[in-house]
């Protein structure tokens, strides 16, 4: 006697624990086993382009902080760097390595997070307390300088809204001195776990060619072993002057471009972040942050697509000008909305149980996705 | 009057009246829904983690709404979120209250004027008892919305006083 | 690698009919015009060719140029009539290390471009996300539907400039 089958539908709703926010995934099942994943968004939509169209060039720069909200200050550096390349102004040297100090911080920050919550949602409670004790240090070092712990507004186009403080460049140098040996500690924790790898290792593997097809980037396509990174390819600010390299994904525990190589991607590079900021803090010239900021922006009629490095991958902006103070259309490509959509390629075939694991290793912040 | 708690540190024996009591034991554990929408979840998470802790104010996050006191609206409401929003609060059981945290759940926040898809504060769909104002608010502030609630929950009664 | 001069003449050799000029007198980027129903077959042809070989789409934006006439319709409302809304790609070559920008436009009334989301899946949800927010219709995708606003929304696409907001929505008032 045969057995009547049918496919069962399983929703992920929008409040669940592990869902990094508000996303709904729409599960199809055979049992346990995942047939087909679709994610539904726009929970979050906040109305970011329309709101750039109403504002100035420079009032846009609060609602930028609120998109990607844990590395704010990438969004804001994204933004500036556009608007200054369609002005056509050049920023004080001083300005530019205040910035990569602050961006290779916030990278840091937002990889702590996004461990710690990786470690949690797989089970483990440890680790999401101590990356975020090592975070608070992080954000006193940013209360210090701009008076805001999460959402700064702190980067302006053509300059910094104030200068660093006098004691920043010792406590900076002190944490780095703290942190460098905590990140043993978190290898010890979770990295070399046997029950992390068992989870983590062999699931949800990205071959190369698919991601550049769906237009991955950032920690997850460097996982899959391609060496890409825009601070070294497509340069900007003065990143050429470091020395540092890209952590690629080898495989170490299961196969190239699995959840536990897009994990180690990013230890790796809180490492290699570490020594950006050693090195910037011995070369930083004197100056003045505010004297290039313009007193008012109206750019020529034109258009220009610019893009940075976020902490999760390529974050462009293109911008249209149309002569006027207020910029005529601003579309933001976020890295986490082109991620979410791989999530049907990799979780066909495996069990409801690594639908989380997936999930987090891709690192999706739904403010950005939804913009 | 004085905490309840101290007064069992001197002889053993305290007098109390019912309402006290159970007010005093429904302030001290209330268990959060975990809601967190945009940035003010994470300054939640901060709140709850070993810098600022939560849990000694007897704040833990339960997974259910039907386990839960308390809902922490944090962050954006948007339209398509809101009746959504509104179905997990009727899931909760009574005695249930709502902190409204951050300016976008107080008021629609920054995006008040020209956003088409957000809704301009969560007190047009659910009751709200604390506000806290911020954008978003320090976790010491979300620590003095809880005692404010707690103050809310300490001055309730179970009769109506007809006097 | 080539520069956008070059792009353009081999475009122009091989399919002439559907490219149409190359735009390079505003700052900073300069682009090139192809016609909206047959984008799909030189996309093809630009990730296929051994020499270009542009193998990732970069991003796609749909735009609502705001070049018609404005009048003001029965409730004394701002309407644009005529004019056009256009689509911006940008596309890169991992192997060459090249980009180039293409543009197409279509008509306001009822604006139709061919998909490319079966050539580059990373274009699926940005051609989504045109659909929703300006209104472009892209003929041959897999499952066009809305993707950031809610699904019954019935007042229309969002980032059009002369969008009015609905009073209500599902018993919620929406505006301030």
């Amino acid at each position: 006697m045969a057995f009547k089958t049918e496919h069962m539908t399983l929703n992920m709703g929008p409040q669940h624990p592990s869902t990094h926010g508000v996303l709904r995934l729409e599960l199809e099942l055979e049992g346990e086993i995942i047939k087909a994943v679709k994610p539904h968004i726009g929970y979050l939509h906040r109305c970011f382009e329309k709101h750039a169209e109403a504002m100035t060039y420079p009032q846009v720069i609060p609602y930028t902080d609120r998109m990607d909200y844990l590395s704010s200050i990438y969004n804001e550096f994204g933004y500036a760097v556009a608007v200054e390349k369609l002005l056509g102004i050049q920023v004080p040297e001083r300005v530019e390595y205040i910035r990569v100090i602050m961006g290779e911080l916030q990278r840091i920050a937002s990889h702590l997070v996004a461990i710690g919550t990786y470690g949690l949602d797989i089970g483990a409670f440890t680790p999401f307390l101590f990356c975020f004790i090592d975070r608070e240090k992080i954000l006193s070092l940013f209360e210090m300088t701009c008076g805001a712990r999460l959402l700064y507004n702190y980067i302006w186009v053509g300059g910094l809204s104030h200068d660093l403080h006098p004691d920043f460049i010792r406590s900076a140098k002190e944490f780095v001195t703290y942190f460098r040996p905590k990140v043993k500690d978190l290898n010890n924790l979770l990295t070399y776990n046997k029950i992390f790898i068992d989870r983590t290792a062999n699931v949800g593997i990205l071959p190369l060619e698919t991601a550049i097809n769906y237009g991955i980037s950032g920690p997850n396509l460097r996982a899959s072993g391609f060496e890409w990174d825009i601070r070294k390819d497509d340069t900007y600010s003065v990143y050429n002057k470091f020395n540092f390299d890209i952590p690629v994904g080898k495989g170490l525990q299961g196969t190239v471009g699995d959840c536990w190589d897009r994990y180690y991607v990013r230890i790796l590079e809180i490492e290699e972040s570490l020594k950006i900021i050693e090195q910037a803090l011995k070369q930083i010239p004197e100056g003045d942050v505010t004297s290039a900021i313009p007193k008012r922006i109206k750019p020529p009629v034109g258009q220009v697509y610019s893009r940075v490095e976020n902490p999760r991958g390529e974050l462009g902006y293109f911008i249209i000008s149309n002569g006027t103070p207020n910029p005529f259309r601003v579309k933001v490509k976020g890295p986490s909305f082109v991620h979410l959509g791989i999530m049907n390629e990799l979780c066909k075939g495996h069990m409801v149980a690594d639908v989380i694991a997936i999930l987090g290793s891709i690192d999706i912040v739904l403010g950005e996705v939804d913009r | 009057m004085g905490l309840l708690d101290k007064q069992f540190a001197k002889e053993g024996i305290v007098v109390s009246s019912l309402e006290d009591l159970l007010n005093w034991s429904r302030l001290s554990s209330l268990w959060q829904v975990g809601f967190g929408l945009a940035c003010c979840a994470i300054e939640m998470m901060a709140t709850s983690a070993s810098h600022y802790d939560f849990d000694r104010f007897g704040v833990i996050p339960r997974n259910s709404p039907r386990q839960a006191d308390i809902i922490i609206i944090s962050g954006t409401v948007t339209l398509k979120m809101a009746t959504r929003i509104k179905r997990i609060y009727e899931q909760m059981a009574d005695p249930k209250y709502v902190i409204s945290m951050g300016s976008c759940s107080n008021c629609g926040g920054p995006y008040w004027e020209h956003g088409y898809h957000v809704l301009k504060g969560v007190d047009r769909v659910i009751p709200v008892d604390v506000y806290v104002p911020g954008c978003p608010p320090r976790p010491e502030a979300l620590l003095e919305g809880l005692l404010k609630l707690q103050e809310k929950i300490r001055n309730e009664s179970l009769v109506k006083k007809t006097v | 690698m080539k520069n956008i001069q070059e792009i353009f003449s081999i475009l122009k050799e091989k399919l002439g009919d559907f490219v149409l000029e190359l735009t390079s007198s505003q700052p900073f980027e300069p682009f090139i015009t192809i016609s909206p129903l047959k984008i799909n077959e030189v996309c093809l042809f630009l990730r296929d060719n051994e020499d270009l070989k542009f193998d990732s789409l970069v991003c796609l934006s749909g735009v609502d140029d705001a070049n018609g006439k404005t009048i003001k319709d029965e409730n004394g409302d701002n309407k644009i009539e005529g004019g056009t809304l256009s689509v911006y790609y940008h596309l890169e070559s991992t192997k060459f290390r090249h980009k180039v920008v293409l543009k197409v436009s279509a008509a306001r009334e009822n604006p139709e471009v061919s998909s490319v989301a079966l050539i580059w899946h990373h274009a699926d949800w940005h051609e989504r996300e045109a659909y929703d927010l300006v209104g472009i219709n892209f003929l041959n995708h897999p499952d066009l539907r809305r993707i950031l606003m809610p699904y019954d929304w019935e007042a229309g696409h969002p980032l059009r400039k002369d969008y009015k907001n609905p009073e209500f929505y599902q018993g919620m008032k929406v505006p301030y």
